[in-house]
């Protein structure tokens, strides 16, 4: 332990601790920018300057270390100055038309202003040229916006692996972006937006939607139909001031409802129906694998639309590994064109679906031209969690005071195998759950049906499952240890796609979730993540989860009912139409091709 | 190695042979740390400038994604993302220079050469550029052509300078 002075406070830190941290610990709080934990520490900004006695100049607080006997004032005269004039300087090239921004009131650049009283505008200096990048489906760049920090370069190189994001040029003309000016959709950019769960200010956001499902729900020609992804119910609540982890599903249903959307569907419904598909499709694999047939194992999950890019771009050979199932939303855009649009008899046109996802990379991928199955998009509209969270308050919905509402069938019941999907490992459970009871005819052998080797926030995890005793029909896995790994976040997937592409991989069956985490802390999610909120996130999931009678995919009634009177069964000729893809080559550098 | 012009070695070396050695320099060094720079600095040297595609080389080569290797290239005012002339004249604006003149002798080479600070002509001869103090001050105002430096010039003496490397 540390001791050291903080404006005239004991304080103690532990060893490694900065400044920074150690105020926080002590409920003294600096303010800043650049710094954001668990991503970066560089102390470009210096806002968060302190002064240590002996030392001849301020410090940044985020990259000094606290050390024995320091004493420091985060608020002198000094202090005081240093941070306004540096507040005011960045100030002098940013746009002050607050209003316009839809980081207005949720921006941590204007936070800081107010805080700080800024009242006049010392100076007006030159501006730097800026664009406007929103050629990409999912993410706008505005370049007048950004302060520079070099979050998002952060998590788009060290946590994503990814690399579209840097600093190109230098001094006054800095800008964040990809190389030479290109725009986002022309780069290797995956689209999973954490870089808009980063950004402070309005420079990296999700590309507006709201104002196309407005015109819907005002279009009476159009039925609307909306679904939720299984992770925004585990952090919508956090849009309105409730504590993080706080599930909120029954008050978004009626929230859905009263703004007027026709059906409220669930995304759930859809992950069950990934279960059998997917279950299936594995089973498939493994069977052709152990009886000398042609087949390509490890087997990888494809419900990650950012996970599937990087995968195009990145390992294009290795395509035929990943699960030709539509991510769960396209298959209930599909269903609601097909088999609902049939059963409520309105012609397919006339139908009008919007996702809410906790995803920005879902945004692009109902651009895809290959998820057009009934001749019109799957999906029409995709809203973030974000997004979704503008609209209800711009509705004039109290959102806290909501009565529960109930999910509308025949696509809107699910499991609890189905609320998993939004944390990282859920997936791969769910079809545990499943696949094992298939072919043993007994319930996976876990505490409460978690495959705890694979739950929680780690980067890659992995487990073993022996097969014993199987029912007659997979009799060739008797004895066979099925190995299966999990990870989320696309550095993490980079390591298990290498092994894949070396031929090296010992696993049979791998799930990818594209961002840390998983949905919970998806790019279209609440803003602040970190890992504490993922945690807390991944309580509820778990919680609504174990909350359900039905846990398990194949068990849901709906989804049974769907195989008997739609769909046949899974991996049917309709399931095919319908429910499957398949994935592009793109090159390592660009978009296209 | 020199980043002005092509190096006397390499004047019949085609694209590909250039590429093939920027491609042997990019093995040398795949494992220091720090290499981005060493590599575009040779690969300069070679090449005369970083275009686009040599960077997407280099990237694609090193493993390094293209916007951390076009950031290097754009920070460091040494590299040059254009064709370079065979000759570099940097002017010095630094304070001694500038207040003997410096800016009415950039004036005056744009005029001779028809082009703009930053620029090549073009029959590739001259690229122009300027300095911040390249610690001649007691020959303010000074240019440099390559590596030589042409102390206390005026604008009169400019065009004979020039017509030196033609």
């Amino acid at each position: 332990m540390i001791n050291l002075m903080i404006n005239n406070k004991k304080v103690t830190a532990r060893e490694g601790q900065t400044i920074l941290e150690a105020a926080r610990d002590n409920n003294i709080l600096i303010p800043h920018f650049c710094y954001l934990e668990g991503v970066h520490q560089v102390g470009s900004c210096r806002i968060c300057v302190v002064e240590v006695e002996g030392a001849k100049t301020l410090q940044a607080s985020c990259v000094t270390e606290a050390r024995e006997g320091m004493v420091v004032r985060t608020n002198s005269e000094k202090v005081r100055k240093a941070r306004k004039l540096v507040y005011e300087l960045m100030l002098s090239d940013h746009p002050r038309n607050c209003l316009g921004c839809s980081r207005n009131q949720n921006c941590e650049f204007q936070k800081l202003g107010e805080l700080m009283q800024i009242s006049d505008f010392r100076f007006e200096g030159e501006k730097s040229k800026t664009f406007l990048d929103d050629s990409s489906p999912s993410i706008t760049r505005d370049t007048s916006k950004c302060i520079l920090c070099r979050r998002c370069v952060t998590v788009c190189n060290q946590i994503q692996g990814v690399g579209v994001l840097n600093v190109q040029r230098r001094g006054f003309k800095s800008v964040i972006g990809p190389a030479d000016e290109l725009p986002l959709n022309s780069v290797n950019c995956v689209y999973c937006g954490q870089c808009t769960t980063v950004c402070p200010v309005g420079a990296l956001q999700e590309k507006d939607s709201t104002g196309k499902v407005w015109e819907a729900l005002f279009d009476p020609g159009k039925r609307v139909i909306i679904q939720t992804a299984p992770a925004i119910r585990a952090a919508l609540g956090e849009e309105f001031g409730l504590a993080p982890g706080t599930l909120v599903t029954g008050k978004m249903v009626t929230a859905l409802r009263e703004m007027g959307f026709n059906d409220v569907f669930d995304t759930n419904f859809t992950a069950d129906l990934t279960i059998l598909e997917e279950g299936t499709e594995f089973l498939q694999r493994v069977k052709a694998a152990l009886t000398g047939k042609e087949a390509v194992l490890p087997m990888i999950t494809s419900c990650s639309p950012g996970w599937i890019k990087f995968v195009e771009h990145t390992y294009p050979g290795e395509l035929d590994h990943i699960s030709t199932c539509k991510s769960p939303h396209m298959m209930l855009g599909a269903l609601a064109k097909s088999f609902y649009a049939e059963k409520i008899g309105v012609d397919p046109k006339d139908i009008f679906v919007v996702s809410v996802m906790p995803c920005t990379a879902k945004k692009f991928e109902i651009t895809r031209p290959e998820m057009q199955s009934t001749g019109y998009p799957d999906v029409d509209a995709v809203l973030t969690t974000r997004e979704l969270a503008r609209m209800i308050k711009d509705a004039g919905i109290e959102f806290t005071t909501l009565e529960d509402g109930e999910f509308d069938n025949p696509l809107g019941l699910s499991t609890g195998a189905a609320d998993i999907f939004a944390a990282t490992g859920g997936v791969m459970e769910a079809a545990l759950r499943t696949v094992y009871e298939i072919v043993t005819g007994r319930e996976l052998p876990f505490t409460g049906l978690h495959v705890t080797p694979i739950v929680g926030l780690e980067q890659v995890k992995t487990a073993e499952l022996l097969i014993q005793d199987p029912v007659p029909e997979y009799a060739f896995l008797d004895g066979v240890t099925v190995k299966v790994a999990v990870t989320s976040g696309l550095s993490g997937a980079r390591q298990l796609m290498d092994q894949v592409a070396r031929g090296e991989s010992p696993y049979h069956f791998i799930e990818v979730m594209g961002c840390p985490g998983g949905c919970i802390s998806g790019g279209g999610q609440p803003r602040p993540t970190n890992q504490e909120i993922r945690q807390k996130r991944m309580q509820a999931i778990y919680q609504e989860d174990e909350g359900k009678e039905l846990r398990k995919s194949h068990e849901n009634p709906f989804v049974l009912r769907l195989y008997e009177e739609f769909l046949g069964e899974p991996l049917g000729h309709r399931s095919h139409e319908l429910l499957h893809t398949h994935y592009t080559s793109r090159s390592r550098r660009k978009t296209e091709g | 190695m020199s980043s002005q012009g092509p190096c006397s070695c390499c004047q019949n070396e085609t694209d590909q042979q250039k590429m093939e050695r920027i491609g042997q320099i990019i093995e040398d060094y795949r494992h220091k740390e720090g290499n981005l720079i060493q590599i575009l600095h040779m690969a300069q040297g070679i090449y005369g400038y970083l275009p686009m595609e040599l960077m997407e080389f280099i990237s694609d080569r090193l493993g390094k994604p293209l916007s951390e290797v076009h950031g290097v290239a754009t920070f460091y005012s040494f590299f040059s993302t254009k064709p370079r002339g065979e000759n570099t004249i940097r002017v010095c604006l630094g304070t001694a220079c500038y207040v003997r003149g410096g800016r009415k002798i950039v004036e005056r080479l744009q005029d001779i050469l028809g082009i703009e600070v930053g620029e090549t002509t073009q029959d590739q001869k001259f690229t122009l550029e300027v300095m911040r103090c390249i610690g001649a001050c007691g020959l303010a105002p000074a240019i440099t052509i390559n590596d030589r430096v042409y102390k206390q010039v005026n604008p009169e003496k400019l065009q004979t300078i020039i017509e030196k490397y033609y």
